[in-house]
């Protein structure tokens, strides 16, 4: 089974782009499987059903969603395996722009739009800079201009990648993706003893307990301030 | 190839100087210089080796050093490539329709400063035909087409590298989306492409841009409040003059605000090979080819006859008895049937 990890911003178009590149999977007749991470909600995997996926959901609820990734990829990847899936896609929503769910060895895809800004590629961590393929999505609606500006920031923070355009509408690039995911010789049976790209942060205060209340008596754990003092002049 | 090892035993400064592009890539990874300028990079580094600050700021030293010495190889290159490399023509190889037949052409070579238009109704294939060119299609698409590049198999190189597309795209849908003036987004795309002289440029680009544009806009007019015709024109003049790429693909363009024979001269004088999808009459008549898909697949290809292009002055005229009407009513005055004037 082949294995490929998705990721990037919410509504950058990560679950209409992997749609339409399935379409081409299952044209050369791949069993191909999807599974959804997300937050609180999420109804993609009705569209992936609709389009024949086999698919399943999980929701990370009050667990960082990327932890809650980590916890699970290797059920994920034995139910994949038991489906007797060609290729096992999973897709998740990068919800802070600190983590990443890339898996060494793993194919890691990065979704990310051309409407989000030309300051963004440089606000995303991991998720963005260790991707093997970064797709940019949206680019029929903004001037070419914007879409090489915007191909320039992603590609001077991640040189190493392969970036590519991809319309989620029309499909238009999603078979030439389809070409770069799959691998006839690849073959994974288990993620077990492998490694994440990069480290998760460490973060672990009275508010990811449940605390509610404002205060400094109430902060416990790994707690850390604003610098609110004003620059002096040198 | 710049490797790792080329880069970190010299000091920021030096770097700075020869590779003067490296000053984004600073920028880009948010790494703050400030008073180590002097410092070999190695050692300005390596307060990523802190566990801390690695997990704070998501960055490793060995990643940000790969990443580096990656991006100055590529910068190299692109800086580096001769206009002698230049793309003078591509040549299409037929595949099949939709329906697995052979589609009805032999080869059809468009070189530089051409016009081929794209006929066919919505869904017939238009958008594969040009995907089939943007990957430099070798048998290895949906269509099994084969597309040269100078008459030579296609580099693949043109698949993957962000700064060197072989087509530039612009359609009727698309809109300036950055809160910039005209002048900042012109320079911050001729910075984007390494331009050395951007003032030269941005000045040609907003002359040709107002030569195009039927209401005249200046530098410092926000690129979101230009009207369609406007903007079309900015988009235009910007490909032509900035855009590397050698191919544009026009998808339609309105007739309203802007001077279609002006846009298409401009691009043609550029030296582009342009491909444009159009029904208009006009349009479609001022290309050399045009091609007719059908059901997926190239069912024609017709060049434009002396008879078909002795058409074009009639059809012009027409269009400039619209274009007056248009102008008359938008200044408050009553249209006549002695304005039709035929």
């Amino acid at each position: 089974m082949n294995l490929v990890t998705v990721s990037g911003p919410p509504s950058s178009g990560k679950t209409a782009v992997i749609l339409k590149t399935i379409d081409s999977f299952q044209k050369r007749g791949l069993e191909v499987g999807v599974v959804k991470f997300d937050c609180l909600y999420t109804d993609d995997d009705i569209l992936y059903k609709k389009a024949g996926v086999k698919v399943k959901k999980g929701l990370s609820g009050s667990l960082c969603p990327d932890h809650y990734f980590v916890s699970n990829i290797e059920e994920v990847v034995q139910w994949g395996i038991k489906e007797d899936l060609d290729l096992l896609i999973t897709e998740s929503a990068g919800l802070c722009n600190r983590c990443s769910p890339y898996v060494k060895n793993v194919t890691a895809v990065c979704v990310i739009d051309n409407l989000s800004g030309i300051n963004t590629p440089k606000k995303i961590g991991p998720m963005l800079k260790s991707a093997d393929i970064v797709i940019i999505t949206k680019g029929d609606i903004v001037s070419q201009a914007e879409r090489e500006v915007f191909a320039s920031r992603v590609n001077t923070v991640n040189p190493g990648a392969s970036i590519m355009n991809v319309n989620g509408l029309t499909g238009q690039g999603a078979y030439e993706l389809s070409t770069l995911l799959y691998d006839e010789k690849a073959n994974v049976k288990t993620l077990v003893g492998e490694k994440l790209r990069f480290s998760m942060p460490s973060a672990l205060c009275s508010y990811c307990l449940g605390e509610t209340r404002i205060g400094e008596s109430f902060q416990m754990g790994n707690v850390r301030k604003i610098n609110m003092e004003d620059k002096k002049n040198q | 190839m710049i490797s790792v090892r080329d880069i970190q035993e010299q000091t920021i400064a030096d770097l700075f100087e020869q590779y003067p592009f490296l000053q984004g890539f600073f920028e880009e990874q948010t790494l703050e210089v400030n008073g180590q300028i002097n410092e070999k990079l190695d050692d300005f580094l390596n307060f990523l080796e802190d566990e801390e600050e690695q997990e704070n700021r998501a960055m490793a030293k060995d990643q940000v050093l790969e990443s580096m010495s990656e991006y100055i190889t590529q910068m190299l290159e692109f800086l580096g490539e001769d206009k002698d490399d230049g793309v003078r023509s591509i040549t299409l190889l037929p595949g099949t329709n939709k329906s697995g037949e052979a589609e009805q052409f032999g080869e059809l070579k468009i070189s530089k400063s051409e016009i081929v238009c794209i006929v066919g109704p919505t869904g017939s294939g238009k958008s594969r035909l040009l995907a089939d060119i943007e990957w430099v299609a070798h048998k290895d698409t949906p269509t099994s087409r084969t597309i040269l590049v100078n008459d030579e198999k296609g580099d693949k190189k043109w698949r993957m590298t962000s700064g060197n597309k072989l087509v530039a795209q612009l359609s009727q849908n698309m809109n300036f989306v950055m809160d910039l003036s005209v002048y900042e987004f012109l320079e911050l795309h001729a910075q984007s492409r390494l331009v050395e002289d951007v003032e030269s440029v941005i000045d040609k680009i907003i002359k040709q841009a107002n030569n195009l544009a039927g209401e005249k806009f200046d530098l410092n007019t926000p690129i979101t409040s230009l009207s369609g015709g406007q903007s079309r024109a900015l988009m235009i003049a910007d490909t032509a003059i900035l855009s590397k790429s050698p191919i544009i693909l026009i998808d339609e363009i309105e007739n309203a605000g802007i001077d279609r024979k002006k846009a298409l001269e401009l691009l043609v004088g550029e030296e582009k090979i342009v491909l444009m999808a159009t029904h208009d009459p006009i349009l479609a008549l001022m290309g050399d080819k045009r091609i007719v898909i059908k059901n997926g697949g190239i069912h024609k290809v017709i060049e434009t006859s002396e008879e078909e292009r002795n058409l074009l002055v009639d059809l012009e005229r027409m269009d400039a008895v619209v274009q007056n009407m248009r102008t008359r009513l938008r200044q408050g005055e009553i249209i006549q049937k002695e304005d039709i004037g035929f």
